[in-house]
């Protein structure tokens, strides 16, 4: 929803905010989710789906839509068998072992709140993985359009009972770290000279430790919380990083970079203000925590400066965000999607996007 | 009342919630006085984060009641007795 029509939706029920208004923004909040999921049919039923929560109100947003949508109440109930994983980066912002186990602490309660199976991971796991997760694994064969309407029609005769239960959430208890990993991970993170590169290098272990999360879980799918307003500030700064060849798989709906495990962006439909006025009006829980570029500068990193000049231009001139977006991630194409695959063409050993060296082709 | 969330409140020491008694004047508050009588009593670190000018830093939305405060007259509107204010960083975070 566009923030003029947020805004004339708001302005037709008249303040105070009526009980007409939420109900009617809650629907429509809760529709757009499932819309973009129907939509593009890549999740099939029965399908284990990680989603990655990082406490902040995103990515607590799509939880949230996840337990609405999954229960026995919902209208068009969705149909996937979720878990949550969340990184604990406290050792790249230098926070003692005790605030970590605070925020530990205070999500590990909203995910045990939700019922679904969830993976506290903390960053340093990152310099553990195997090779492995440094390469694209072959993906299941292609499924043309009809197998989704079959497999929907198969779960709903089945009354989804040939399909894996939701799992029993495991005991977690808060994993311990060596003290000489999180040093291993500073002196990696301090080694890098600007802060647009450490923030693009967390975004790199970050992914690695996801994929390889769902790898060993057994997830097929892995969801991310990027809201329209984050992926527009990203694609902007894609291109600002050299990355404007990878626009597609970075911003758009589906990433299937990693071949196995499919990357879906579920909120990127939704501006950071309508997730922020949903979170508040539905009490959404979600924790603050502070990320390598809280309280810099505008001028501190490209990410820092794109995100501010986004938002400051969205102030007066609200279709921004929409514009940026729009315009441009819907009608991006991978270039190499055909080319990849049995031949392999050369990618990038820290994204595994392909390469785009090429030059004067 | 005054609420700061989604990472503002990161400026004022960690403090969510404030109940504000404003001073009595002769004409009612508005909410550009508002803003800088929080910058001068409430407002912890960084002005820079939370103001802009006479308004708010944009990414920071802002509540009047539950209603955003651009139908409300934005810096116009006069605060009444009992209204609930809340600012939202919507940059912090996904």
């Amino acid at each position: 929803m566009s923030c003029e029509v947020l805004a004339c939706l708001q302005w037709l029920c008249s303040h105070p905010v009526p009980v007409s208004f939420r109900l009617c923004f809650k629907d429509f909040f809760i529709h757009k989710f499932k819309a973009v999921l129907g939509k593009n049919r890549i999740i099939f039923p029965g399908e284990k789906v990680l989603l990655a929560v990082s406490g902040g109100p995103s990515s607590c947003s799509m939880l949230r839509q996840v337990q609405e949508g999954l229960s026995q109440k919902a209208n068009k109930k969705l149909r996937f068998v979720p878990g949550v994983a969340f990184i604990d980066e406290g050792a790249a912002i230098g926070q003692s072992v005790e605030e970590r186990q605070r925020t530990v602490a205070e999500l590990q309660a909203v995910f045990q709140a939700t019922g679904f199976p969830f993976y506290i991971l903390p960053l340093e796991q990152v310099l553990d993985l195997p090779a492995s997760v440094v390469a694209t694994n072959p993906s299941p064969s292609e499924q043309p359009a009809s197998a989704y309407k079959a497999a929907v029609h198969h779960f709903v005769e089945t009354d989804g009972s040939n399909f894996p239960r939701p799992q029993e959430p495991k005991k977690t208890l808060l994993p311990r770290v060596q003290e000489s990993h999180t040093l291993m991970l500073q002196q990696l993170l301090g080694s890098v000279k600007t802060l647009t590169a450490r923030e693009e290098l967390l975004n790199t272990l970050r992914q690695h430790l996801l994929v390889h999360t769902a790898r060993t879980e057994g997830y097929s799918k892995l969801m991310l919380g990027d809201s329209c307003t984050r992926l527009a500030v990203k694609l902007l700064t894609s291109i600002s990083l050299g990355r404007g060849a990878q626009l597609a798989q970075d911003t758009g709906f589906s990433d299937s970079r990693y071949g196995d495990i499919i990357l879906v962006r579920p909120m990127r439909d939704y501006s950071a203000k309508e997730v922020a006025y949903y979170n508040h009006l539905f009490t959404v829980p979600y924790v603050v925590i502070p990320s390598v570029d809280t309280k810099t500068v505008d001028k501190a990193s490209i990410q820092r400066l794109t995100e501010s000049f986004v938002t400051k231009l969205q102030t007066d001139f609200p279709s921004t965000v929409s514009t940026i977006y729009r315009l441009t991630s819907e009608k991006l194409q991978t270039a190499c999607r055909k080319r990849s695959g049995a031949d392999g063409c050369d990618r990038c050993l820290l994204c595994l996007c392909s390469l785009d060296t090429a030059v004067g082709e | 009342m005054c609420t700061h969330g989604g990472g503002a409140e990161l400026l004022f020491n960690g403090v969510k919630k404030h109940h504000v008694t404003l001073p009595s004047q002769s004409e009612p508050w508005d909410m550009k006085q508002l803003l800088v009588w929080i910058q001068r009593n409430l407002l912890k670190e960084r002005p820079e984060l939370f103001v802009q000018g006479d308004s708010v830093r944009p990414g920071i939305l802002v509540l009047i009641n539950d209603a955003d405060w651009e139908l409300m007259g934005e810096l116009d509107y006069q605060l009444q007795d009992q209204d609930n204010v809340v600012f939202i960083s919507t940059l912090h975070g996904g």
